[in-house]
């Protein structure tokens, strides 16, 4: 190493890049992966919406529950709630300064994210095997 | 202690706005819409899967004035935070970065969300047969 540049950081940390939150890139990253694959999965979604633009109960249910559509929503609803905890954590450490608060309210979004989720794959599992 | 009358920054009554920052500001906004709009999502399918009378309300809410309103913005919301969500990918794909290029790619985001969101409500309007 040269002498002018004084380097802090092990050799073993700069390879592993994690640096001081100890998980490296892997918030950004996971966030773009989540982006590309809600592009695809997002237009097919407002297309598929309008195309069913009042569609009646049993058409509706017939829809979802076939097998291409509640794969893809299970997909979209995935890739969504995965994306949206990723961003609105970022959006609460950037405007609540309060330390408990802010990681208070992290958790509560990452725990509705979890929770409506879970309701929507059910929900598709019921109207895809269900009565 | 320094003075607290000293003037923000930036000093939004003189503040001249960039098309680029407010873009970049939208892209937060309608991210955090699209995030509470899921509610509206989940509330449908859970309706769905309930059975025909609890989708006949959500239906009922979704088609009134409110539903209506709430949906074209999600729908605005949605295109705008899809066309500029590539916008920044491309950025962070190292392409873009010129002054004009991050203007004209900018527009073109603004112009897109508008028309696709017009599209998907003409299209929608039509395959319910013109009604309602």
């Amino acid at each position: 190493m040269s002498e002018a540049g004084r380097v802090f950081r092990t050799e073993l940390g700069r390879v592993r890049g994690l640096g001081s939150a100890k998980e490296g890139v892997h918030h950004w990253w996971m966030q773009r992966v989540s982006a590309v694959a809600l592009v695809p999965l997002a237009l097919w979604f407002a297309i598929a919406l309008v195309a069913h633009t009042g569609a009646d109960y049993a058409t509706t249910r017939a829809w979802l529950g076939s097998p291409v559509t509640f794969g893809m929503m299970v997909l979209l609803i995935g890739a969504t709630f995965y994306h949206a905890q990723l961003g609105l954590q970022v959006v609460i450490e950037d405007y609540v300064h309060h330390e408990g608060g802010k990681i208070a309210l992290v958790l509560l979004t990452k725990l509705a994210s979890l929770v409506l989720a879970l309701a929507a794959i059910i929900a598709l599992l019921v109207i895809a095997f269900g009565r | 202690m320094p003075s607290p009358v000293r003037p923000l920054s930036p000093h939004l009554q003189i503040y001249r706005w960039q098309l680029t920052s407010v873009l970049s500001i939208l892209h937060r906004i309608t991210g955090v819409a699209l995030a509470v709009g899921t509610l509206l999502l989940v509330y449908w399918l859970v309706a769905t899967a309930a059975g025909p009378t609890a989708f006949a309300t959500a239906q009922e809410f979704i088609g009134s004035i409110l539903g209506r309103l709430l949906l074209f913005g999600w729908t605005v919301a949605l295109f705008y935070h899809l066309a500029n969500g590539i916008r920044h990918l491309l950025w962070d794909a190292g392409h873009g970065f010129e002054l004009r290029t991050a203007y004209a790619s900018g527009w073109a985001v603004v112009i897109a969300a508008l028309a696709l969101s017009l599209i998907a409500w003409i299209a929608g309007y039509a395959s319910r047969g013109g009604g309602m």
